[in-house]
Order: C-alpha cells, then structure tokens, then sequence
C-alpha cells in the first residue's frame, strides 16, 4: 500500500531482465541458451562425424570406449563418438520438447479454455472428445498416426502433440470452469463485455500459471515419448541421433557401458529442469500480486 | 494497559488468562507483529468479547490459545497463556491435543466446512467422545443423542443419522456446538459463530449460547466484528486494533461512555435501527425500472437420464418499480431470491416475466443487444476484492465497461479514468496500481467507479457494504448517497442488514422463499410491520445496546424447513398482496 512514488517505474522494467535477476531462473536461461546455440552450430561444434562408425572408437574385444581421451564422451556401441551425435541429437530433442509441447499446449489449452467458458453443447463435445483420447492408449495412437504419415522430424512432432495435449486441456477445463463462476467474470457479463474479451483478457492471464507449469512439465515427457518412438521404429530415423533414441538404442549395455544412458538422460532432466526453472520464475513475474517478492 | 483493574468479578480465579501475548507471522518483509501485548482474564460462567475490525488480531488471539497457530509463519514470541494451572505457551503437541476439547473448545464461523461432509452427525459426535475419553464405545450413541437435546436441535434421533449437508446452516452450528460442549470444557471460544447465519438463525443461537453457559458455567471468549452480537453477548469486551488492545471495559460502560477515540468511533459507526433520519423528500419521478411478474426457476436435473426432476422457484411472481432517484431495498434471508432479482435485471440468469429498464423491455434479447441496456443499470457486486480482476490494474478496469461500449477510446481513457476515480474519493495517482494493494473500502470504491463509468440511470447494489467494517461501510454509504444527490442515481440495494437498510432506504420491500411479503415506504415497513415475517425479521436483529434487551423473537418453528425447491410441474402457493394503505402492500397472512 506504500510507496506511491515508486509504483510506476517498477512496471516498465523487462521481463528478461527481472528473470535474470533471480539466480535459479538465469541459470535455467543459460542452459536453455546453451542448448540453443549447440542446436544451432553443431556442425562446426561435432568434434567428430555423428555418422561414422570408426574401428578406432571400439576396443579390441568390440566393446565401445568409455569418455576421455580422442572421444571426450565416450563411443556407442557401433564406434560413433557420443557427444557429436549428442550435440546433433540437442537439434531433435529441442525440436521435439518445444515444438511438440508447444503445439499441445496451445491446443490443450485452447480445447480446455473454450469447452470451460461456454457450458452446454460446446463443452459437452470438447470434453467427450477430449476423454476420448484420454481413453485411447497414447502410444497405439501415436504409432498409428507415425504410420500413416512418413516418419520425419516435423511429422513426429505433431504425432506427439496428439496424445499429449489431452491432460492440459483437462486441467485447464476444470481450472476455467470455476474461474468462470467467479465474481469478476460475472462483472463482465454484467459490464456487456463480449466472449472473446473475457476469455483473452479476464481468464487467460489466471490460467497463466497452471499453463507454464503444466507446459514445463511436458517438455520432458515428449522428449521421453519421442525416444520410445524412435525406440519403436516409428519416431525419428536412425542414423539420424536423438537423446531419446541414443538411450533406447544403447539401454541393453547400461551395466557394462553406463555412460550412453546417463549421460544423454543427464542432458533431458537438465533441459526439463532449465524450463522448468525459468516457467516458475516466469510465473511469479506475471503475477503482480506477487510483485517485488522473491 | 493492566488487566487486572478491569477484571470485573473482583477475587475469583480466571479460568484462562492471558499475559502480554505477542504474536508474530513472518513475511517477506521481515517479522511483523500481528498481536502486541495483549492481556486479558476469563472467568468462569462470565463471556468475555474480544471486538474489533478485520485484521486486529482477534482470530489470531483465538489460534494462539487453541495452539493452532499457522506454522511456521507465526509463532508467539512472548507472553503467557494460563489455562487454570496449565501454561500453554509451552505446552507439545501431544499434551495440546489433551486440552483441546477436552477443556478449551471452539466454534468456527462457517458450520458447513467444520463438519466433515462424508461422515453422519452420530459418527463425528461420537468421534469426539471417544477420542476424549469420555464414556465407553457402547455408551457415545446414547450419549450423542443427549447432547442434541442439549442443544435443542429439533427431531434429534433423526439428525443423528443424517449428513451435514441435509442440515440447514443454523442446525449445523447447533451440531457444532454440540461437538464443543461434548466434554464439557472450562472454555468455549467462539469465533464469529453466527456471522455466516441468517439474524433469526443469528438470534436463536445466541439465545442457545448463553442458556448453555447458565447451565454448564461455561467462560466464553466470543469473537465478533458485530457490536450488535457484542452488547448482546458479552460481560466485558476487549477492542481490537491492529493487534493492540484499544479499550478493555464492562460492556455498559463501554457502550455507554468510550475511553477512547477509535472505540467511540467504532461505535458511532454501527448502524443502529430506528434511529436514522428521515430520507428526503423528492417529487415524484418517471419510473427507471419496471418489473412484472418477474419469475427466476433453475433446473435440478438428476436420475439416470439427468432429466429435470425439481425446480428451484428461485422467484416468484414479482412486481416492483423504481423511480429516478430513489433507492429501493430488497430484504429477506439468504436463499429468498434477493440477489437473483438483481442478476436478472442484469441478464445474467433466465427469467420469465416482464423487466423494462428505462422504457426499454429486456426480455428476449441476445447478449449482444443486451449491450444498450446495460449502459443504464449496472452492478456492484457484494466482495469487492472477488469482482477485481487481480492481474490488470485498476485504471484498465474501472475504463473497460467504456472500451467494451466503444464510447470512449485513446488518450480520453486516461482523462476519464481519473475522474472516475475523483468522484469516488480515490487519488487518480492510484490508477496503475494492482486490486492487491488497495484496501476493501478503496476496492468497493474503484467497483463503483467501475459502474459508473457508463454514466447508468440505475444501479444494482447486492450486498455491497456486507463485506465492510462497520466504519468502511458508513463512508461507503455516504458516497453512494452523495451519488444518488447528484446524478439522481436509482438503487435496488439489496441487503440482509435492516439497519443498513434503514438508512439508506425509500421504500423497502421483504422477500420470503422468492416471494414478496411486504412492500411500502421504509417507515411504514420498518416502523409499522404488517406480515409476521416482517416482524420476526426485525425483532431478529440485535440491538447495539447492553441496557436495552432484545424481545423475544417470535416463533420460528418450522420456518427454517421451508424450501423454494419443488417437483416438476408443482409450485409454491402463489402470495397475493394487499394493500394496507396507499403504497403498503402486504401478503395476505396464510
């Protein structure tokens, strides 16, 4: 109630900057910066080809190389060098875990949005569809539409925004569902103020925070559903690596060889976890009731 | 301030006693003390009220010594609480939980999330027993039965197997009460215990509360925000203020001369019915809201086929009309449909029937050519702080209804945004701040502002001071009689507060079960009751003053069953008005 003098200036400042004032949310940043950018150059990054299966990178009973020395990660088990392909697999896995997601997301909540403001048909169908899909198993649906469609990066994507979509819009449905009941929004239908006006202006900014955290959430399930896609035959093809597939394909050697499954599973907790962090810190910055609190 | 000057039953022991309390919370601003030294004795069979506004501490009073405080956020920081030989402040948990109950209970406000909803009345009496001690497993049924009659609940068998849900509010606290006496402890607190109650429900378990105590010798610390329930209650009072005691004094003498300036305040400001002046007299004007025959019915659906099995008559068969200027007052208990009128005037729920908002007939329209209309009746909505929109700053808000009309657009907004907020008494510097940071008489301010900001012949007020300290809700009212002065405004005030009302009101009109039972000038209604509803409703209403008691209220058996739902194709009987004299009408009693 305080400070009246400082109220306007507190505003206007970015919100990059206020994320990178606090310490959990720049490190998130600097992961996710980091990721982008190895997406982004890995050609010149990869110390060696991801591609190429060398007799150099197996031992002489065939076993592949644990890290350090010429390979500084290790070697898979047909003698490819594990970080150039983990470096390339970082193209894939973000791909997946932002575009995938993304697209859930906007349709989950779209879906949940709508079928909570508008009671009656609308929602009646949205929310039996809705079900629908819940009730049908996520990965017989995602194999059927990856077998339809030839199997690409874009196409995969798109498979695993399908089955993935369905939990958010749940959630933001019944989250709609009694935020419509409240009183601010009867205001606006007291106020004439039309559908689209309450839905964009008055409910999306509550349902802010339940998106981020639910969205978070879900950058490493898809980039697990992708690896059991690819797992599958029906994801992203081999040779072309992905932190997913780079686990299932190496999974069988895990007592002998632990390096090819931890170390790609490191890099997908770690990327859930830099969304993760800068989602939480994202949502306490758009919330100005929480203004000025760390 | 010492306690001990004031302890009115000079010699005898205090059952609790409380020494230079301290309470802090901790928050992201450091530790802020909440309550600060505060110092207070019961004694047996004496009720002690603890007064005062939202936050001064008084429920936090009530945690501390129920040990309840919310950990780790706020802790006691010093000072005693004496529960006959046992200190409490030191007390663990597991001995805590002895006490509980067992010799200081409590009442919580709202009796509908204080019982468990899944579990039988029986089951949760017995639940107590048995957790305290008190007689064999054998024995509790029987022993549950006997506390029901103790308090007077009606049919006690048969409430002791039904659910919480299936009770009506006032017999709930009745069930909670029973809970708290079941091990007949030293102390009773009893935190706003009829706050969320209906003033006849109100009356009644007062009435209870202090018939219990003459029989068990009960002390009860009752916390209130109604000085109507404190002059009523209490032997002595404490007055609350940010956490500090104001004024510690007998109850006469407070009431009938205040040491100090905020409990004279606080006082002055309590709405006190038959004393508020005379409204002034205006020349008769065109009507600005005409209602005929207005009915409200919502669909039960339910069975196998979710067909519609009752309805609720939410309203029935209501006429009324106010004129420019005047403030109409619709009074009756919670459920009588009052607010319902007011949402269907807004368009907000179906409705049969004829309303005319200006001349202008609003059935059948669409929400799109509901617009028009809304331009001239709008709404303020009963809690402030929930009909904010908390993410957007009140300056956007209090302009929307303008930016959603197209009537005004661009730089004009901000110049209008400001003058909104001057004529309700806000500085326009606020204007960029979040709901958050306002104040609950500010928020009501900027809700008005909101609602004025399409320039409306009429507006709907439902329960708009309800949610008000009593000194918030005098400015309140002043600035919506300094809007009517001005703008020639029209009301529909819709209040449970006959006080409230009297003041405010020019005509008032009672509602019963969605039906009109009195309607007419506020002195002949208020001052000249014709129904008995009407006169149970005032008789209910408690009296800001020790020396006068309140008259028994007529009898109300089998009022509290009455219900507005009904089967299909069935009805309430239709209440027909007649008149008592020019513009009095009354229901014919039945």
């Amino acid at each position: 109630m305080s400070a009246t003098a400082e109220a306007p200036v507190r505003r206007p400042q970015g919100v990059l900057r206020q994320l990178l004032g606090r310490p959990r949310a720049a490190f998130g940043l600097v992961v996710i910066a980091v990721m982008v950018t190895a997406a982004l150059f890995a050609p010149w990054l990869m110390p060696h080809d991801p591609f190429a299966q060398s007799f150099d990178g197996l031992d002489l009973m065939g076993a592949p190389l644990p890290p350090g020395g010429a390979y500084p990660l290790g070697t898979d088990l047909l003698g490819r060098d594990l970080a150039s392909r983990l470096i390339l697999g970082t193209r894939t896995s973000l791909i997946i875990g932002v575009v995938a997601n993304g697209i859930a997301v906007v349709l989950g909540a779209g879906v949940g949005i709508t079928a909570g403001y508008f009671c009656g048909w609308t929602a009646a169908i949205l929310m039996r569809f809705t079900d629908l899909m819940m009730a049908f198993p996520a990965l017989l649906l995602a194999i059927v539409l990856a077998a339809i469609f030839q199997p690409s990066l874009m196409i995969v994507a798109l498979v695993i925004a399908m089955v993935n979509w369905v939990q958010m819009s749940r959630v933001i449905y019944t989250e709609t569902r009694s935020l419509a009941e409240r009183e601010f929004i009867q205001v606006q239908r007291a106020i004439g103020s039309g559908p689209l006006r309450i839905l964009g202006r008055h409910l999306l900014p509550h349902l802010l925070s339940s998106i981020i955290v639910f969205g978070t959430l879900g950058i490493s399930t898809t980039v697990l559903l992708e690896a059991t896609l690819s797992y599958l035959g029906v994801g992203v093809q081999p040779p072309m690596p992905s932190w997913g597939n780079i686990i299932f394909e190496n999974q069988t050697y895990f007592s002998t060889a632990p390096w090819l499954v931890f170390i790609p599973g490191l890099l997908i907790v770690l990327l859930a976890l830099a969304f993760n962090l800068v989602g939480d810190a994202l949502r306490d910055v758009l919330d100005p009731t929480l203004k000025g609190r760390h | 301030m010492s306690a001990k000057d004031d302890t009115g039953r000079g010699g005898r022991r205090p059952v609790l006693s409380v020494r230079d309390l301290t309470v802090q919370v901790a928050t992201e601003a450091g530790a802020k003390t909440v309550l600060d030294g505060l110092s207070f004795d019961l004694v047996a069979g004496e009720t002690l009220a603890l007064a005062g506004e939202s936050g001064s501490g008084k429920s936090m009073t009530a945690l501390a010594i129920m040990g309840l405080l919310p950990k780790p956020m706020a802790r006691i920081t010093s000072g005693a609480i004496r529960l006959g030989e046992t200190e409490l402040t030191t007390l663990d948990e597991a001995n805590y939980r002895r006490i509980r109950s067992a010799r200081i209970a409590m009442i919580f406000q709202e009796p509908m999330t204080s019982l468990n909803p899944l579990m039988r009345v029986e089951t949760q009496l017995c639940e107590v027993l048995l957790e305290h001690g008190i007689c064999a497993r054998g024995e509790a049924p029987a022993r549950a039965l006997r506390l029901l009659q103790d308090v007077r609940l009606t049919e006690p068998e048969r409430r002791l197997k039904q659910y919480p849900h299936e009770l009506s509010g006032g017999m709930r606290q009745r069930v909670m009460i029973a809970m708290a006496l079941a091990c007949e402890p030293e102390v009773l607190i009893a935190d706003e215990p009829t706050t969320a109650l209906d003033v006849t429900v109100q009356a009644e378990i007062l009435d209870l509360v202090r018939t219990l105590q003459r029989e068990h010798g009960t002390a009860v610390l009752m916390i209130t925000h109604d000085m109507g329930v404190v002059a009523e209650m209490a032997d002595r009072v404490v007055v609350l203020r940010a956490g500090r005691e104001e004024e510690q004094a007998p109850v006469r003498d407070l009431f009938a001369a205040p040491r100090t300036d905020y409990a004279r305040a606080l006082l002055a400001a309590v709405p006190r019915l038959g004393t508020a002046s005379a409204r002034p007299e205006r020349a008769e004007a065109r009507k600005v809201v005409e209602v005929d025959d207005l009915s409200v019915r919502f669909d039960l659906a339910g069975g196998l086929l979710n067909r519609t099995v009752a309805r609720v008559h939410a309203v029935e068969n209501v006429s009324f009309h106010i004129h420019a200027g005047e403030t109409l007052a619709l009074v009756g208990e919670s459920g009588c449909g009052k607010s319902t009128i007011g949402k269907a005037l807004m368009g907000l729920v179906p409705w049969q029937g004829s309303i005319r908002v200006d001349g202008v007939q609003t059935g059948g329209r669409s929400r799109a050519a509901m617009r028009p209309v809304l331009r001239d009746i709008q709404m303020v909505f009963q809690d402030p702080g929930a009909s904010l929109d908390a993410r957007m700053p009140v300056g956007a808000q209090v302009t929307e209804p303008m930016r959603v009309h197209g009537l005004v657009a661009g730089s004009e907004l901000g110049d209008r945004a400001e003058w909104l907020f001057r004529r309700v008494g806000l500085s326009p510097d606020m204007l960029r701040r979040y709901p958050h940071e306002f104040s609950g008489g500010q928020r009501q301010r900027i809700c008005i502002a909101r609602a004025l900001s399409l320039g409306p012949k009429v507006i709907v007020a439902d329960e708009s001071v309800s949610a008000l300290d009593v000194s918030v809700q005098a400015q309140v009212l002043d600035l919506l009689r300094e809007l009517q002065e001005a703008d020639g405004l029209a009301y529909l005030f819709i209040s449970h507060d006959m006080a409230v009302v009297e003041g405010v009101a020019d005509r008032v009109m009672v509602m019963r079960l969605g039906q009109v039972m009195e309607e007419g000038p506020r002195d002949a209604v208020l001052r000249d009751p014709r129904h008995p509803y009407t006169r149970r409703l005032l008789a209910a209403v408690p009296v800001p003053d020790p020396t006068r008691a309140r008259p028994p209220i007529p009898d109300t058996a089998g009022i509290e069953a009455a219900s507005p739902i009904f089967p299909v194709g069935r009805g309430p009987a239709r209440v027909a008005l007649e008149e008592a004299r020019p513009g009095h009408r009354v229901a014919r009693a039945t």
